[in-house]
């Protein structure tokens, strides 16, 4: 089986880093091979490390409240850069203050984005997400 | 007594250094004009001519060269993207002494390989993906340059799962491969010694084949590398005891900048970017000479800005740009004209240090402010050596570094801003590259003790 390469970052001026290492030390754990960018990724660092390593996903955080303008046309970035197809998930305190969760998920769902993760998400719940989205595309392989 | 011959074949001029082992003391150095159309052996026999007239008959016990002759080590870099595996592969052909004629990221086109064909570098340096990573783009471009009418070795330093098969494509084409180290093995990890050993190896049994240098076998044990790559070497070993440096190259179409140093961020809350950078770094600016990029440098900051850096009017300027068109050899006679002579060079070294140093920026988050830095901070580096008959001849080297240093150009860069200027006034740096490889206190003791 080939190894099953993600890439993670914290985007934005986010400066979050605590998250962001206990998500690589889990993701890595779980038997995934990381490329981890750290803090205050932008949208082109995400792509170029994902085009060069070959990486099947894109996992974004976002802790400080402005995800949802940085993660504004990452999707159509993606696409352009002939990374089509590839896993955007992104999860954390992605929106500004306390909104409905269903509403934050339509609307970054809407931006092209494969799955959306709330506030106090275990990372389990994320690896067992990206294991069943990692089997679906080693079978359309 | 143990007399030891250092030669530097440059384009222009042979360069001959008769150095004594024991003692290491600096016997002589002599240059001689040479032209490309000229034997390369002419120049050499007029250096050690002059040589013998200074140091008397000797017998020298060995014999090495570097050379920068024939347009020196021409080589053309491929990568996947522009700020990766591109940019790795430039910056391991820029740091094996090689004059990077092209860049190219992503899949080439058919465009492409008929400007290499045009272009016939000496050696291509085939890189893109990380390991096990995007192999997509070296294969297609192993079949692209295989497709190539032209008979260049190619260094492939690319993702290690498909290295090998993009050797068989060239190969199968008639081409020479040398699989070596990936040059980004893993994501942001440069790792290019590898790499640049092998390119001095091809370079040793081909290039020197074939510029016709190896005629030169019976007066030279061995040309041991390029010119660039045996400064980098003298550097490397001063810097064992100096501590970080820098060195400005000025020359008449290029300038070379160096860097021996981590250049960590020096200012807390810093934030590093972007690929690590190599610990001891070339880079050319191939825009940025005295001579024959006399224009580069103006187009660079401009008319006004060019003058600020010394008592001289626009007009005098232009006009001392105009002469320098008509006559690459020109010399500043008139006191004007070493005027604008030092304002040529003081911004040549300045846009030189800029574009080699790294930057910072402050990023407003909303924790507070934090700072981004990519590239080598050089703010803090102690040294800073001048070396190129440029510099050397005009006799105000530690002025016109000084000059540069203060500029307020470029308030982002983190260029040197109070390292001492060092003269390189006897030229030695090459041939004490090239000693080094034969004796490397030696080499490094003969440093010190001319430098300083």
């Amino acid at each position: 089986m080939a190894e099953r390469r993600m890439v993670l970052g914290v985007i934005g001026a986010d400066v979050h880093a605590v998250g962001n290492q206990i998500l690589n030390y889990a993701f890595t754990e779980a038997g995934f091979s990381v490329v981890n960018l750290g803090v205050m990724v932008s949208q082109e660092e995400f792509i170029e490390a994902a085009i060069e390593s070959d990486a099947k996903a894109i996992v974004v955080s976002s802790l400080y409240g402005h995800g949802e303008l940085d993660c504004r046309g990452l999707r159509e970035k993606c696409d352009e850069a002939g990374l089509k197809g590839i896993l955007l998930y992104v999860g954390g305190n992605i929106v500004v203050g306390k909104q409905p969760f269903e509403e934050v998920e339509k609307r970054f769902k809407a931006m092209g984005f494969d799955k959306v993760f709330g506030p106090g998400t275990p990372p389990e719940v994320t690896i067992e997400a990206l294991k069943k989205d990692f089997e679906l595309l080693e079978a359309q392989a | 007594m143990k007399p030891v011959l250092l030669v530097d074949f440059g384009s222009t001029y042979t360069k001959a250094t008769a150095v004594e082992a024991e003692s290491g003391k600096l016997m002589g150095t002599a240059q001689s004009y040479t032209t490309v159309e000229q034997d390369i052996s002419l120049g050499l026999e007029k250096a050690l001519a002059e040589l013998k007239g200074q140091t008397g008959a000797l017998e020298y016990e060995k014999r090495y060269a570097c050379s920068s002759a024939a347009g020196g080590l021409r080589m053309i870099a491929s990568g996947l993207v522009p700020s990766l595996t591109s940019e790795a592969a430039k910056r391991a052909a820029l740091g094996a002494g090689a004059k990077v004629i092209r860049t190219y990221a992503y899949e080439l086109t058919e465009d492409d390989t008929a400007e290499i064909a045009a272009l016939a570098p000496d050696i291509l340096l085939l890189c893109g993906g990380t390991d096990g990573g995007n192999s997509a783009c070296a294969l297609h471009n192993a079949e692209a340059i295989a497709s190539i009418d032209r008979d260049f070795p190619v260094v492939v330093a690319c993702n290690r799962a498909c290295a090998r098969k993009c050797a068989e494509i060239l190969t199968a084409a008639g081409r020479e491969a040398i699989v070596t180290e990936n040059v980004m093995p893993q994501f942001n990890s440069l790792n290019i010694e590898p790499c640049q050993k092998v390119i001095r190896e091809v370079f040793l049994r081909r290039i020197i084949q074939a510029k016709g240098l190896s005629r030169m076998h019976e007066l030279i044990s061995g040309i041991l590398m390029p010119t660039p790559a045996a400064v980098l070497q003298a550097l490397t070993v001063l810097s064992e005891d100096l501590g970080e440096l820098c060195a400005v190259d000025l020359g008449g179409a290029t300038t070379d900048i160096y860097s021996i140093t981590e250049g960590l961020p020096t200012k807390a809350g810093t934030v590093l970017r972007g690929l690590p950078e190599p610990y001891a770094k070339r880079t050319v600016e191939g825009d940025i000479g005295m001579r024959y990029s006399a224009n580069g440098v103006l187009e660079a900051v401009g008319l006004k800005r060019l003058c600020s850096n010394a008592d001289i009017t626009e007009e005098q300027m232009t006009a001392w740009l105009a002469r320098i068109q008509e006559d690459k050899g020109i010399l500043p006679r008139e006191p004007w004209e070493q005027q604008a002579d030092f304002a040529l060079a003081a911004t040549a070294i300045e846009v030189g240090l800029a574009r080699h140093a790294g930057e910072i920026e402050p990023v407003y988050t909303p924790m507070g402010l934090a700072y981004q830095q990519t590239g080598k901070d050089l703010t803090r580096v102690k040294q800073i050596l001048l070396t190129g008959g440029a510099l050397i001849h005009t006799g105000k080297a530690a002025e016109l570094a000084q000059k540069a240093m203060a500029t307020t150009f470029y308030p982002s860069s983190l260029m040197p801003r109070q390292a001492q200027a060092v003269v390189d006034r006897h030229y030695i740096l090459s041939a004490m590259g090239l000693l080094s490889q034969y004796d490397r206190t030696l080499a490094k003791t003969m440093m010190i003790k001319e430098l300083l």
